[in-house]
């Protein structure tokens, strides 16, 4: 009796130590996150001078809008804009081919499903960074290279946005569909008006990944052109450090570039963050 | 009668009507370039014209003996730095960002604990960022007087200029310990090698400079690994471990015969993932160090990436790519083996032979 009385305030000064251990250790992880961003905001408004003399002050001292100016001046509005052309018409074709894949894979019954759903399986195995070299082979072959579709096609669908949908589809009640089929509906209609406005979190989900997994893409940028009016986002800046800006060592105008082509996931993300957070793992597992 | 046959037939056209852009797709920039790569890594093509021309030279597995044999030069000595280069990249990459993320996840998943969403936030949004982005960041954070050695500075530590060093991470703790003196190794590592290094390169260890990209990305990736583990502790019950600990285990007996157990899909998932991506690692390299200093950074598919689009030599830089893929190929099947549910094989073991032995009674009895 007298031990219990005894044991409850150590266990609860215990737990109370174990809760300041862990808040001091996500304090201190929390601030490894954040801070490396915290210097890319402040250093994009720095002169190059205080940036290098100061790099630790979060302070900018003088105040300048330099290096965004520098960059308007450049061609980073239009790698911006191609970056979103290319981000649009890849998410958008992503998500309609990968849901009408994903439905046949997991509603209609056909010869041959099986078979099409191992070689997905068998596909998704590929290693991307391998595919460099072949990717621009064929896009050379078809004579593509240095056009917009060889920016754009080899993107449009992904197999694991394909496995995606087609495991959120087999969650659907067939029930469903059946009254829609005994009404006489096509296997189109029934898809699109019935089964695909059930499928809304999926879609997001499918629809977050892809713009991420488009707009953050470098290497298929990398061997599908060398035009420089087809450069996106991240070929262009990921050459500021070789210097094609002139900039290698300007500091402020590689953190302004940084920011403004962090700027769109991270709202993507920010308003978007639980159906990411709970089917994240979900797009990962394409390994 | 005709109904349900023309039913399954309209079933069979809407399917492959469904799937067939995905195939087209798939196979037009996937599969059929792997089948021309594997043709382009057995011939001399030039990047020039078609890899199928007439005057095309077929050169059998010569691009394959340039990387792994004698003949190679200095295409086996950059091949095999790359893949000596990558090795100890994955060596720490992989056990580090799985053990890292799966602190997070049980920290995170504490009772009691607020604002869990603001950290898991926090911990998870460099995974959405572009690696170009982060490259940059890094560059500055880690530039000779930036960030990094400015903290280091203020603890008394003097930094190295971290993207100029291309001294191995083993010679320098050798060299630290007394083992042995990096400015003249011994001589018995330095002039005898295999594969075109010597022993003292292969046991360089990473290099500084691939150690910032090294501590980049298990910085970035953690986050995604550590949202996989939270999800697992999360299905793992409460009465699990109250039970457990009613039984009398402890918090760490808990921990190692309870929550480990439960998270061991998971962490084959994490783990294989992990060796899977870096593998590949290539982003970082292209964007920071283009592979030096050195050739310290230098990993297989920057190697290959460089020998096509920048010395047109095709043949070999395909080569490079199906060995890498063989390599990974390789590494996910051992560490599946290594995986390998063993309690799952002793059931099934136990089962067959209770089934032999059910077999033999009532065999033995009708007899």
């Amino acid at each position: 009796m007298s031990s219990s009385t005894h044991a409850k305030p150590m266990v609860r000064n215990r737990t109370a130590l174990w809760l300041f251990l862990a808040y001091a250790v996500l304090l201190f992880f929390a601030f490894v996150y954040l801070y490396p961003f915290l210097v890319q905001v402040t250093t994009s408004v720095k002169t190059n001078t205080d940036a290098v003399a100061n790099p630790l002050s979060l302070v900018p001292d003088p105040f300048s809008t330099g290096a965004y100016n520098e960059l308007a001046e450049k061609d980073f509005p239009l790698w911006f804009r191609n970056s979103v052309i290319v981000t649009v018409l890849v998410t958008a074709g992503r998500v309609f081919l990968c849901s009408l894949a994903g439905y046949a894979l997991a509603r209609i019954k056909f010869r041959g499903r099986g078979a099409v759903f191992t070689a997905l399986l068998a596909v998704m195995a590929v290693p991307g960074v391998i595919l460099l070299i072949p990717k621009f082979l064929v896009l050379n072959y078809l004579g593509i290279y240095n056009h917009w579709p060889a920016l754009v096609l080899p993107l449009l669908v992904d197999a694991a946005g394909v496995f995606i949908m087609k495991q959120f589809f087999e969650t659907i009640p067939e029930s469903v569909e059946e009254a829609a089929r005994i009404d006489g509906a096509s296997t189109f209609r029934i898809f699109w008006s019935v089964v695909l406005p059930m499928a809304r979190p999926a879609l997001i989900l499918l629809t977050i990944l892809s713009f991420q997994g488009s707009w953050n893409e470098l290497p298929h940028f990398l061997v599908a052109s060398q035009d420089p009016d087809l450069f996106t986002l991240t070929k262009g800046v990921g050459t500021l450090t070789s210097g094609q800006l002139g900039s290698g060592k300007q500091y402020p105008i590689s953190m302004a570039a940084a920011l403004l082509m962090t700027i769109p996931v991270a709202l993507v993300f920010l308003f978007f963050q639980k159906y990411l957070v709970r089917g994240g793992t979900a797009g990962a597992e394409k390994g | 009668m005709s109904k349900p046959r023309s039913i399954r037939r309209g079933q069979a056209l809407a399917g492959w009507t469904f799937v067939s852009p995905t195939l087209v797709v798939l196979g037009l920039f996937l599969v059929v370039p792997v089948l021309m790569a594997l043709w382009v890594s057995f011939t001399d093509w030039n990047g020039r014209g078609s890899p199928f021309a007439p005057g095309i030279g077929f050169v059998g597995a010569d691009n394959y003996r340039e990387l792994v044999g004698e003949q190679g030069g200095l295409t086996r000595s950059d091949f095999m730095t790359s893949l000596r280069n990558n090795f100890f990249y994955v060596l720490l990459v992989v056990p580090l960002q799985t053990a890292f993320a799966l602190f997070l996840a049980l920290v995170l998943n504490q009772r009691m604990l607020r604002a869990v969403g603001f950290f898991r936030t926090a911990f998870y949004f460099p995974s959405v960022v572009s690696s170009v982005a982060i490259s940059l960041v890094f560059l500055f954070l880690f530039s000779g007087g930036g960030v990094i050695n400015s903290m280091l500075d203020a603890i008394g530590v003097d930094g190295p200029t971290w993207f100029n060093d291309s001294r191995g991470l083993l010679h320098l703790v050798g060299d630290g310990l007394g083992l042995w003196n990096a400015s003249d190794p011994p001589g018995a590592l330095a002039d005898n090698g295999v594969l075109g290094l010597t022993w003292w390169q292969w046991l360089a260890g990473p290099s500084v400079a691939l150690s910032v990209i090294i501590m980049l990305v298990i910085w970035t990736t953690a986050g995604t690994f550590m949202l996989m583990f939270l999800a697992a502790l999360q299905d793992l019950p409460l009465e699990v471990e109250e039970a457990a600990r009613i039984d009398g285990a402890g918090s760490w007996g808990v921990f190692r015969n309870v929550t480990l157990p439960h998270l061991k899909p998971t962490m084959l998932l994490v783990t294989t993932l992990g060796l899977i991506g870096t593998w590949q690692v290539f982003d970082q390299v292209y964007v920071m160090t283009q592979g030096g200093p050195g050739k310290s950074t230098l990993t297989p598919a920057y190697l290959s990436y460089s020998y096509a689009f920048d010395n047109q030599k095709w043949g070999i830089a395909a080569a490079m790519a199906f060995v890498l893929f063989l390599i990974i190929f390789a590494m996910t099947s051992l560490q599946r083996f290594l995986f390998r549910d063993k309690d799952a094989i002793a059931t099934k073991r136990a089962e067959k032979r209770s089934k032999r032995d059910r077999a033999r009674v009532t065999a033995g009895g009708a007899a």
